[in-house]
């Protein structure tokens, strides 16, 4: 089992044709996705090569959908056409729709979330890698050959952090590993991934990369207190930034007193997740629970 | 990006939020011109992106155009939390009957943005915190707080500050003090406005770049993401998380982190020369950790980047670097910094190794230094 990605997934690339685009619909398919096609209103009708596959390109989502079946879009789209793009692939019902773009305005993120809620789409994203159900399906810019499939569930908003520890751990392998990004406002929060890996039956060990700025990791911490059996593992970046400045991720900020590394990592021990110092330290705690279990 | 006050207050003018008659002057001679010009008391306010200007000395009152040009001629130069005074706002002075507190923001919790008012304003928002009254923005509503009258108000001018926020892609508009006047006007005596930097490709921003520390305008100008911190260990990675990551294990092996440096993707030799000669060129730098992962950058590029950059920067390349290369091709990155056998570069195999390495050859050099 995987979580809101599997092997039957049938994948669409909005922004296909672009540079960003038909580099990582060359790698997904490489990973074993089924990429199905491309939405491109300039370029409906045409197709494109990726090596041995010839993908057609469709000049909206639901026409992508009503052709291929397809019900996960992937987004490579411009910041300032990407809140169009996510409310079009809405309307059309897609189930799953990455948003990899990043610097997308917050306006546009809270005005696309609020559209999509009580929808039948979940948005992951936006400014995030994605999510790999290792051996599975690949719905976006991680690297599949970094890892393997196994029992970890992982959810973060860091994309190199991710990296690491899908390598670290990848004797033991992930059912699936989901980038929710860094912004302010995220479509998919650590909570909806926590409560899904919860409920997967392969899911063995959960594992919670925060970073500073907001509240999501003590909020997520909470939802685990009261909702969680499987062991839960955490990682916090940003003990060391500054307050007032932004670290590279639109979110990672410390306002004030709030959003602190230590603030999260405290919130994340109180509610019995096992919070590692360092990313190596974080795995030695996974390995440890998962050797022992 | 967080504005001036100036700059928020003429935003707040140009969507009809009231605000007192205010000039901007950048000499005593100009703030002296301002204050006859607007006639009566003035007040001259420091222009600093920082909070608690009042109490160190960056706000005074003029009761004339001599006392306004003494007043800046204190003022501008003076340092408030280590941010210089270029600027003073020169406004007239109210009689302030009551002051109050009003702001929209984003609230990343509830993933919106909510209203903020308060029948109590004028200090430091965490002082106020009990008497505050939260709203969704798009039900603000004063009346819970205020007498009808001044609810009106306030509501007419939120309605104003609200379309501040909409059409400039704000992330926080604060107003505080809005202040009622003795002769019942009710204005935006002091504000405070945070732009949302993604948003900058559909509006005509002011130019942040002339702003804050020289290393970091230098890095703006090459396109890298770059924050000056105290210590003395540079930071190179990849990745925001990563790199935060970084410098968080740089404090854990006993060192203090110089700077955040995140490349991003793609690690190119270009980019690897420009981010070693920003790194490089920061005095307090005495030894540098490069920590990258492959994910889809590849390491032997990043290495041959590394062993290319020192080559470009030649002896402006003066400090010991320890890089850390895992993930994609992580075995020919290290056959290449091998083959390269640079006396600057040491190779560790994971992070933590890599952190105390660093953290020893900064520590080694201070105690040679000093």
């Amino acid at each position: 089992m995987a979580i809101f990605l599997d092997e039957h997934s049938r994948v669409i690339v909005q922004g296909m044709t672009g540079s960003e685009g038909t580099k990582h619909t060359r790698r997904m398919l490489a990973a074993g996705t089924r990429v199905v096609g491309g939405v491109n209103a300039r370029k409906a009708g045409t197709s494109a090569d990726f090596d041995d596959v010839t993908l057609p390109v469709f000049g909206t989502v639901a026409e992508a959908m009503a052709q291929t079946g397809a019900d996960v879009s992937v987004l490579f789209v411009p910041p300032a056409f990407t809140a169009d793009a996510v409310t079009e692939a809405v309307d059309a019902g897609i189930g799953l729709a990455v948003v990899i773009t990043e610097g997308v305005p917050v306006h546009d993120t809270a005005r696309f979330r609020a559209h999509a809620a009580g929808s039948p789409t979940r948005i992951i994203g936006p400014n995030c890698p994605g999510i790999i159900s290792p051996g599975k399906s690949n719905a976006g810019i991680i690297p599949a050959d970094i890892t393997k499939p196994g029992s970890i569930g992982l959810v973060s908003k860091s994309g190199t952090l991710t990296y690491q520890l899908m390598h670290e751990l990848k004797d033991f392998g992930f059912t699936t590993c989901v980038g929710i990004g860094g912004d302010p406002i995220v479509g998919t929060t650590h909570i909806d991934a926590i409560a899904a890996f919860e409920a997967d039956q392969d899911t063995e060990l959960i594992v919670v990369i925060g970073e500073i700025g907001g509240d999501a990791e003590e909020r997520a911490a909470e939802f685990v207190r009261d909702n969680v059996s499987k062991p839960v593992v955490g990682y916090v970046a940003g003990f060391t930034a500054p307050e007032g400045r932004t670290m590279g991720h639109a979110g990672a900020i410390v306002s004030g007193s709030s959003g602190t590394a230590e603030a999260k990592k405290r919130a994340m021990e109180a509610a019995g997740i096992r919070v590692g110092r360092t990313p190596s330290e974080t795995a030695a705690l996974a390995r440890a629970i998962l050797t022992a279990g | 990006m967080d504005l001036f006050e100036h700059e928020a207050r003429d935003l707040f003018e140009r969507y009809g939020v009231p605000v007192p008659r205010g000039i901007v002057a950048d000499t005593p001679e100009s703030a002296r011109e301002a204050a006859a010009s607007l006639g009566g008391t003035v007040v001259v306010k420091a222009q600093v992106k920082t909070g608690g200007r009042g109490k160190a000395g960056g706000v005074k009152l003029a009761s004339t155009p001599d006392e306004a040009f003494a007043a800046a001629s204190t003022v501008l130069g003076m340092d408030i939390k280590g941010h210089t005074v270029r600027k003073v706002l020169v406004t007239e002075a109210s009689e302030i009957a009551e002051e109050y507190y009003l702001s929209f923001l984003l609230d990343r919790a509830n993933r919106t943005f909510i209203g903020m008012v308060s029948a109590v304003g004028g200090v430091e928002i965490e002082e106020m915190a009990d008497s505050i009254t939260r709203m969704p923005a798009s039900s603000f509503d004063a009346s819970a707080v205020f007498p009808p009258g001044v609810a009106a108000e306030v509501n007419a001018i939120a309605s104003a500050l609200w379309k501040v926020f909409v059409a400039e892609d704000a992330t926080l508009v604060e107003v505080n003090p809005l202040a009622r006047t003795e002769s019942g006007e009710i204005l935006a005596l002091d504000g405070k406005v945070t732009l949302d930097d993604n948003a900058s490709f559909r509006h005509s921003r002011p130019d942040a770049g002339a702003e804050g520390d020289p290393l970091e305008v230098r890095a703006a100008g090459k396109g890298l993401n770059y924050v000056k911190l105290d210590g003395t260990v540079g930071v190179i990675g990849n990745g925001a998380g990563l790199v935060m990551s970084t410098l968080d294990v740089v404090a854990l092996a006993g060192a203090a982190p110089a700077n955040f440096l995140d490349i991003g993707g793609g690690a190119s030799a270009q980019v690897m020369a420009d981010a070693l000669d920003v790194v490089l060129s920061d005095p307090s730098v005495r030894s540098v950790f490069v920590n990258v992962f492959g994910g889809i950058t590849a390491c032997d590029a990043v290495a041959g980047g590394i062993v290319q950059a020192l080559g470009l920067l030649g002896d402006r390349a003066d400090k010991p670097l320890v890089v850390r290369l895992d993930g994609n091709n992580a075995e020919a990155g290290h056959r290449i910094l091998d083959e390269a056998r640079h006396p600057l570069i040491t190779v560790a195999h994971t992070m933590d190794d890599a952190a105390r390495r660093a953290a020893a050859l900064a520590g080694a050099q201070t105690g040679q230094g000093s």
